[in-house]
C-alpha cells in the first residue's frame, strides 16, 4: 500500500524531475566537477588563513571548519545509498567512494590542524591530551577506524578482500558516525550548546535509521519466505482457485 | 615521440602548438589572473576594514593612567577590531561573531543599576550617577578566557570598591552578586537554554573590594561597544573571563555564596572562584597554555599561562591556605 502511494507521487512529478537531473549526473564530467566542489571548503579555509579573513582566532576557525566539513562529507557519503533508492538515481553510486575518501581526507586534516596549531606537533602533549580529553579520544578512534576503510577503497584491495568481507569492513562506517557524533557532542557539552549537534544527529539518525528499517524488512521478508516454503513443502488439500 | 634534433635545437611538434583561440585570449587570461590575485589580497584588507567599520567609533571617554599596583601591563594591547569582533556574550548567540553582528542596536541609555541586599544604602543608580562615583582611570588588563585564548584590553573605569563604599554594606554582606540584562526583545540568544537566564556572577567580599576589581565603562579611549558589555561591566583580571559580567543591571550583597550561571550549567567544570591557574586542569582540557589573540602567529607554540593570570603578586594573599584544586 505504502509503495504504491510513493510510486504515484514519484510518477507525476518526481520521475521526470529525477530523470532531468540524473542525466548530468551520469555524464563523465560529473565526477571531476564533484571532486573540485568538494575541495572548495578546504580552499576557502586555506585562502582565508592566508588572507587573514578567518577572524581573530584563525587557528580555532581552521580546526573547527575542517571538523564541520568532515561531518558534512560523512553525511553526504551516508546519503548516497538512500538517495539512490528514494530518487531512483542509480548513477549516484559513482560518487560514494569519492565522498567517503573526502570524509577521511577532511578528518585527517582536522586532526593535523589540531596537532599542529593547538599542540605544536608535540607528540608527548598530544598523547597526553588524547588520554585526558574523552572527546579527543573518541575523535581519534573515529579517525583510526577510517584508515582501513580508506586503504581498502581501491580495486586491488577490494579484490583481495572479496565482496562479503569488504562489505562487512565498510559497515564500520556506522560505528564511525556514532563516534563522530559523540566527539562533537562532548566538545559542545562544556558549553551546553547542542543546537548544531542536534542537527547532525537528526541527519545521521535518519540515514542510519533508513538502513536499520531496510534490514528489519529484509529479515521479516526472508522469515516470510521461509514460512511459505515450509507450507509449500507440507502437502495441502488442492483447491480449484488459482494460486496468488 | 620522435623529436627532430637540428644542431642541438629541438623542433617543436604540431601537437605542442598553442590553440589559436587560447593564444588570442592570452591578455584576457592574464587580466583575469591578476584580478583574482588582487581581489584575494584586497579581500584581506577589506575584511579587516569591515571588522573595524562594523564596530563604529563611540563617544570618547577620557581616563587618567591608573597608579594601582598591577593595573598597567607592559604587554602589547590587542587590536580593537579583534577585541570587538571575537566575543562570548551568549545572550546574543553562542558564536563568537554573534554579539558584534546582533548587539549593535542594544539600548544602553537610559540605564539603571539597582544596588540592594545587605547594604545600609540600597539605591537605584542611573548610569551618569554611577560613573561619577570615582575618577575614570585607564587600566591595561590581561583577559584570559577559560577556553584557552587571551587578550590585553585597555579598560576605562574605576575600582568596584568605590561603589561598594558608597552603599555601605552591612556586617552580613559576605558576597557580591551581579546580574546581567536579560531582555528577550533585544537578545535573541535568550531563546536558547545554554544557560539559565539572567546571567549571574559573584565575588567574595574581599575579592570585590580588591583595588584591581574594576567597574568598567569604556575601552580603547571610548565608551564600551554593546558586544563588549555596554554600558557597564566588570573586569576581574585574575579570574577566567566569564567572571567579568557584562551589561550589569543589578548588584546584590548577600550572606550565602551564590551559585553563578556557569556553576549551575556545569558545576564540575566551572567553579565559583575560577581563578586562572595553570596547575588546575579544566576537567576536559589543560589550562597550562593559552593563545594570545592577534599575536604569536598561526603556527607558533601557545604561550604559558601565568598563575592568577600574572596578578599573583597583587591577589595571591586572598587565597593563602586555600586548596585551589578543591576551590576551582
Amino acid at each position: 500500500m505504502r509503495r504504491s502511494l510513493r510510486s504515484a507521487a514519484v510518477g507525476s512529478i518526481g520521475r521526470p524531475l529525477a530523470k532531468a537531473i540524473a542525466k548530468p549526473i551520469a555524464k563523465p564530467i560529473a565526477k571531476p566537477i564533484v571532486f573540485l566542489l568538494a575541495l572548495l571548503p578546504l580552499a576557502s579555509l586555506v585562502l582565508g588563513a592566508a588572507a587573514g579573513t578567518l577572524g581573530a582566532n584563525p587557528a580555532e576557525a581552521l580546526i573547527r571548519g575542517l571538523g564541520d566539513w568532515t561531518l558534512r562529507m560523512l553525511c553526504a557519503t551516508l546519503a548516497i545509498t538512500p538517495l539512490r533508492q528514494w530518487l531512483g538515481w542509480p548513477e549516484l553510486a559513482r560518487f560514494r567512494r569519492m565522498l567517503g575518501l573526502y570524509t577521511f581526507f577532511y578528518g585527517l586534516l582536522h586532526f593535523l590542524a589540531y596537532a599542529w596549531l593547538d599542540m605544536s606537533l608535540d607528540l608527548h602533549d598530544i598523547v597526553r591530551d588524547i588520554g585526558k580529553r574523552p572527546f579527543i579520544l573518541v575523535g581519534s578512534a573515529a579517525l583510526l577506524l577510517m584508515l582501513p576503510l580508506a586503504a581498502s577503497s581501491f580495486g586491488a584491495a577490494m579484490r583481495a578482500l572479496g565482496a562479503a568481507r569488504w562489505q562487512r569492513l565498510h559497515r564500520s562506517v556506522y560505528a564511525i558516525s556514532l563516534l563522530a557524533l559523540l566527539h562533537f557532542y562532548w566538545m559542545r557539552a562544556g558549553k551546553n550548546d547542542f543546537a548544531e549537534v542536534g542537527v547532525y544527529a537528526a541527519i545521521i539518525g535518519l540515514l542510519l535509521g533508513w538502513r536499520l528499517v531496510r534490514r528489519l524488512r529484509r529479515i521479516r521478508r526472508s522469515a516470510h519466505e521461509r514460512n511459505n516454503r515450509v507450507h509449500a513443502a507440507t502437502p495441502r488439500p488442492r483447491s480449484t482457485e488459482p494460486s496468488a | 615521440m620522435h623529436l627532430h634534433r637540428d644542431h642541438g635545437f629541438i623542433h617543436p611538434v604540431s601537437s605542442e602548438i598553442t590553440p589559436q583561440s587560447l593564444y588570442e585570449g592570452r591578455r584576457e587570461w592574464l587580466q583575469r589572473l591578476a584580478l583574482i590575485a588582487a581581489g584575494t589580497s584586497l579581500g584581506a584588507f577589506a575584511a579587516r576594514d569591515a571588522r573595524a567599520a562594523a564596530t563604529p567609533t563611540l563617544a570618547p571617554l577620557a581616563g587618567v593612567r591608573s597608579s594601582v599596583s598591577g593595573a598597567l601591563t607592559m604587554e602589547k594591547t590587542t587590536a580593537r577590531e579583534d577585541a570587538t569582533s571575537y566575543n562570548n556574550f551568549y545572550e546574543f548567540g553562542s558564536d563568537k561573531s554573534n554579539p558584534a553582528a546582533r548587539a549593535h542596536a542594544m539600548k544602553t541609555r537610559p540605564w539603571t543599576v539597582t544596588v540592594e541586599g545587605e547594604v545600609h544604602k540600597p539605591r537605584r543608580l542611573d548610569l551618569d550617577t554611577l560613573m561619577k562615583l570615582g575618577a575614570i582611570e585607564e587600566r591595561i588588563y590581561r583577559l584570559r578566557c577559560v577556553e584557552g585564548w587571551s587578550m590585553v584590553i585597555p579598560w576605562l573605569g574605576f575600582s568596584l570598591s568605590k561603589l561598594i563604599k558608597a552603599v555601605e554594606p552591612t556586617g552580613n554582606a559576605k558576597f557580591v552578586q551581579f546580574e546581567t540584562l536579560a531582555d528577550p526583545e533585544q537578545m535573541p540568544g535568550l531563546r536558547s537554554r545554554v544557560l539559565d537566564w539572567p546571567y549571574v556572577e559573584a565575588l567574595r567580599m574581599d575579592e570585590a573590594m580588591h583595588p584591581l576589581s574594576m567597574l568598567v565603562f569604556g575601552m580603547y579611549g571610548e565608551l564600551l561597544p554593546p558586544q563588549n558589555g555596554a554600558p557597564v561591566r566588570l573586569a576581574v583580571p585574575w579570574k577566567y573571563g566569564f567572571k567579568s559580567a557584562k551589561s550589569i543591571v543589578g548588584i546584590r550583597f548577600v550572606e550565602q555564596q551564590p551559585t553563578t550561571s556557569w556553576e549551575r550549567a556545569a558545576p564540575q567544570e566551572y567553579g565559583f572562584y575560577s581563578n586562572v591557574n595553570p596547575n588546575v586542569d579544566h576537567p576536559r582540557w589543560s589550562q597550562a597554555s593559552e593563545r594570545r589573540i592577534g599575536e604569536d602567529g598561526l603556527f607558533a607554540k601557545k604561550r604559558a599561562t601565568l598563575m592568577f593570570n600574572g596578578y599573583e603578586q597583587q591577589v595571591g594573599q586572598l587565597y593563602t591556605g586555600m586548596d585551589l584544586k578543591k576551590y576551582y
